[in-house]
Parts: structure tokens; sequence; C-alpha cells
């Protein structure tokens, strides 16, 4: 185990997605997410942590203290896994519990177990159902939505089949059945994250989530949708993480300000310009990545604030 | 010892506890959110954050986000005994079998203006001033410090904000109706009597919610 995470961090990340569904909408039939008021696309936050979580449970294959809790049953199929109790910092019980009622200290040495095995719990926190406040776990990594950079336009495509579930199917319908698909031909698509240094390494409130931690977070984000393939999913990348790691716990400017430093741009035949002016009224949608152009903004940049690019 | 602090973002839920289960947000912040808000910024166990006035600055506007949320909630007894054992199986939850879908109707681009003030609680020791509170506050809010990233009711819309410096105007506001009685809104909640919801009126005139005292006569339970 290497330290908790005592700075402060905030990422931007850019992923894309080429003729597939990034994030089905249950309320309209598995359209993808889409804002009505813009027709830009939405990724909720659950499904990014999904994919993050999958990717852990990948990579980490059980090894203790990397076990995720909120799995999908394809993952389940692991047995005798040993808890390793050893993962627990030293905790000099007297003089840290000492002020705690018995229950409260109870909840919180369970919480704190629950966090040394589960990355997700690390990570992203829990609620557990004890009537003590300790049970609830607040991870120091919060996603937004992710939004598409421009509108997107969503397409219903059917299909055929050349076979029939049922066998009355099969007599009315010739063995052949229509079913049907969304997708977006393409879509850039950018999300904004916090880490919450305090959350990760405070002595009570902290989740333990360590340097390690982060930077598997970090791989996470640049390669889970390597491993999410589906015929609903088309082609889904990341494209870009820009971090901004902070020297303190409690950050050392504002996040609206670095996150305004990271800019969207379109591109066509060497031509760049904001998204949205005049001047790219008569060009053709973006339909790759290279469409787009992302621009840092590194002048200025507040003390104590540096900028990584993964 | 008041302090001004703008705050916005492109969504927000403020779930009202008669909706839970398909989340219905308020038409604005409650109270108790923006005290999480100031929390979520500075707060120490000595002092205690009152919100008096909240300004709308933007039309109310609601949009719909369906999800698939887990079903369950970790218990803490299979934990214990897991931990007995030494082993983690059959501790996770798997998702998948514990599905529910459940829409929320949230607020839309949003953006308020919190004004509050603190009082000192007796748990203040020796060296607490409120002038050190203040101070640490406004240190924190001008430089965009925060012990965690402050939320617009659920974690997965974030806050921005930003200290609104003595004598500086009020941002623009956007709103067009500004006069709206929201009817009975939670206040907040008194974690000394057993968690018990308090709840007052709301009612906004020229785009401003007054917030009375959490003890005053007109907060019910």
């Amino acid at each position: 185990m290497s330290t908790p995470v005592i700075q402060r961090h905030e990422f931007v990340l850019y992923f894309d997605v080429t003729n597939g569904n990034p994030n089905g909408d249950p309320d309209a039939g598995n359209m993808p997410r889409l804002d009505p008021e813009t027709n830009q696309g939405l990724v909720s936050d659950v499904a990014l942590k999904r994919k993050v979580r999958n990717f852990v449970a990948l990579v980490k294959e059980d090894q203790p203290g990397f076990e995720i809790y909120m799995t999908e049953g394809a993952t389940l199929n692991n047995q005798h896994k040993k808890a390793w109790a050893a993962l627990l910092p030293e905790v000099t019980k007297d003089d840290e519990f000492k002020r705690l009622p018995k229950d409260q200290q109870k909840a919180q040495e369970l919480t704190r177990w629950m966090c040394a095995n589960f990355w997700d719990i690390r990570t992203f926190g829990a609620v557990m159902t004890t009537g003590v406040n300790a049970g609830q776990v607040r991870g120091p990594v919060q996603f937004g939505f992710a939004k598409s950079v421009e509108r997107i336009l969503p397409l219903e495509i059917s299909i055929t089949r050349m076979a029939a579930t049922t066998e009355k199917d099969a007599e009315e319908k010739g063995g052949r059945t229509m079913g049907r698909k969304h997708i977006v031909p393409y879509g850039l698509y950018r999300v904004h994250g916090f880490v919450s240094a305090p959350l990760a390494s405070h002595p009570t409130k902290g989740t333990g989530f360590s340097e390690s931690d982060l930077e598997l977070l970090w791989q996470a984000l640049g390669q889970m949708f390597d491993h999410d393939r589906s015929a609903a999913r088309g082609e889904m990348a990341s494209r870009k993480l820009i971090v901004f790691r902070h020297q303190s716990a409690l950050g050392n400017a504002q996040a609206q300000s670095l996150f305004d430093r990271v800019k969207t741009w379109r591109v066509h035949e060497g031509s760049v310009q904001e998204i949205g002016s005049t001047a790219t009224d008569n060009w053709p949608p973006a339909r790759k990545w290279e469409d787009y152009k992302v621009t840092i903004d590194r002048e200025g940049l507040p003390a104590g604030v540096e900028i990584l690019e993964l | 010892m008041a302090v001004r602090l703008h705050i916005w973002g492109d969504h927000a839920c403020f779930t009202r506890p008669e909706m839970k289960v398909e989340r219905v947000s308020y038409d604005v912040i409650t109270p108790s959110a923006a005290r999480g808000i100031l929390e979520a910024i500075h707060w120490k166990p000595a002092i205690r954050w009152h919100v008096t006035r909240i300004h709308v600055l933007n039309p109310i506007r609601f949009q719909s986000i369906r999800r698939n949320e887990g079903g369950a909630k970790a218990s803490a007894a299979n934990a214990a005994s897991a931990m007995k054992r030494g082993t983690t199986d059959g501790l996770g939850i798997a998702v998948d079998e514990n599905r529910q879908q459940r829409a929320a109707l949230v607020l839309v681009d949003v953006a308020y203006v919190i004004e509050a003030h603190f009082t000192m609680t007796d748990r203040a020791g020796p060296d607490d001033s409120a002038a050190k509170h203040i101070a640490m506050f406004n240190r924190r809010a001008t430089q965009g410090q925060c012990f965690h990233r402050p939320c617009l009711g659920t974690r997965e819309f974030p806050a921005e904000f930003a200290l609104i410096a003595d004598g500086a105007p009020l941002p623009e506001s956007r709103l067009i109706e500004r006069d709206r009685d929201f009817g009975w809104m939670l206040h907040d909640i008194d974690f000394a009597r057993g968690n018990e919801s308090r709840f007052f009126r709301a009612q906004m005139q020229g785009g401003v919610v007054d917030v009375p005292p959490f003890d005053a006569e007109e907060v019910v339970r």
C-alpha cells in the first residue's frame, strides 16, 4: 500500500464513439442519451464508473485489496479469496477510537476493512446499512456527466435476422425478424472529474485511496473502452486525459478556471475554428478525432498547479 | 460574519423527500444543500453555518434522466461476518441482479447566490474565534479551495463556486419569473433530535428566498 493521496486533482477526459451507442437511454428505447435542449449527447457518470470498475476487475484479477464490490455477474466467479487484514494501516486504537462509543467504533472498523479490501469503495464510496454515520463512505473520486462537444445525430439502423426466436414467429414471418440498432456516427465527449484529497487521506473521513490507486484510475480512464467492446458500443476510445494536480490537499486554484484552459476546436482542411462559430456553418459534420483539436492554455498557470497529459 | 457565495452548475437535484424513489428535485436549492456546499469548503465542529438568503439567478428548468441504479446497500452485518471469517467471499453485490431503473427529474443550468453566516458552537475551543474561521472560509473560497468538491444535491453534479467579496455586486440574474411560492420545502435536518426534518414555506420575492432561522416559529417539524 502506498501512501494516501494528499493532493487535489481535477481531470478532463475526452473520449469518442464511432458508429456506436455510448450510453443508451432507458427512457427512449435505448437511443443514445441526448440533452433535449441542445441535442448534445450525454453519457451518465455511472456508466463511466461501471467501465472503470470493470477495467480494475480485469487488470487486478482479485488481487487482495483490489476487489470490486459492485460487480457485474460475469466477474463474480471468484472463489476463496483471502481478505488481507494486513492491508490495513496500523491503527493505534486507543487514541483513535477513545472518544467513540462502542457501536461507532465497530462501524469505523468495518468501514476501514471494507475500504482496504474493495477498490471501488475506496475510490467512489459506498453506503452501508449501519445506523451509525460512519457507515457511509464518501469516496474521493467524483465524475460529472460527459457531454458531447457538438450536437450529435443519433441514427436508427434497422437490421434483419435470418432466424426466429419462437415457432410462431418462424411461421408468420418466414423465419426472418427485424431488429433496431441506435448509433451515433461520430461523437466526441468531454467529461470532468474530481479527486478530493481529504476524502482519501483525512484521519477519520479518508478511505485510504492511495497514490497507486490513483495511477490505476488514470490507467483505467485511458484504457477502459479497450475492454468494453460489444455489438452496441461501436468503436469507443479515450482520446485525451488532462490532469490538473494541485500542490495542496485543498487545491491551489478554482476548478472552473482550470477547466476553461482546455478548449476544443473544429478543424477542417487546415482551418481551425471555435466550436459553433459561424465559419463552420458550411463544414461537413465531424466524423473523426482529427476533425477536432484540443488545446491546453499553459500560460500563467496558477502557482502550485501542474498539468499532466496522460 | 456573513458571506456570499456564488454557485453554479449544469445540473442539480435537490430531491424532494416525498419523491425519493423516482427523484424529483425541488425548484431551488434547499438551505440544507446550501449548508452542505459551505461545509465542503470550510467547516469545523466549532462552527455552524446558517443560510439566510438564497438568490436564484437562472430560470428554473427541468430535465428527466433515467439510470440503472443498484437496488441494495452494502450490508454491515455481512461485512462484519466476512471480517471475522477473513474472506470477502459473497460480499459483493451483483448489480445486474440487483437493478432498479430510476428516473430523476433534475434541474438544468442552475446558479445561485447563498448568503450565510455562522455561529460558534459549544465545541469551540479557546483558539476558535469567529474572525479566524471567516478568514479561513474567505481565503479558501477566493482561491477555489475546498475540503471536497461541493455538489448540487448529488455528487454527480459538481458545483462551481466563487466568493462574492464585500460590496461587490451580485452576478447578473437571468430569472424571468421573479415571484413564486415554492410551497413547503425542507429547511434542514435536525441531527440533534434523531435526524428529524424541518420544513419552511419557501417564497421567492424578486428572485430571493428568505430563509427563516432553523429554530424560528414558522419552521415546522
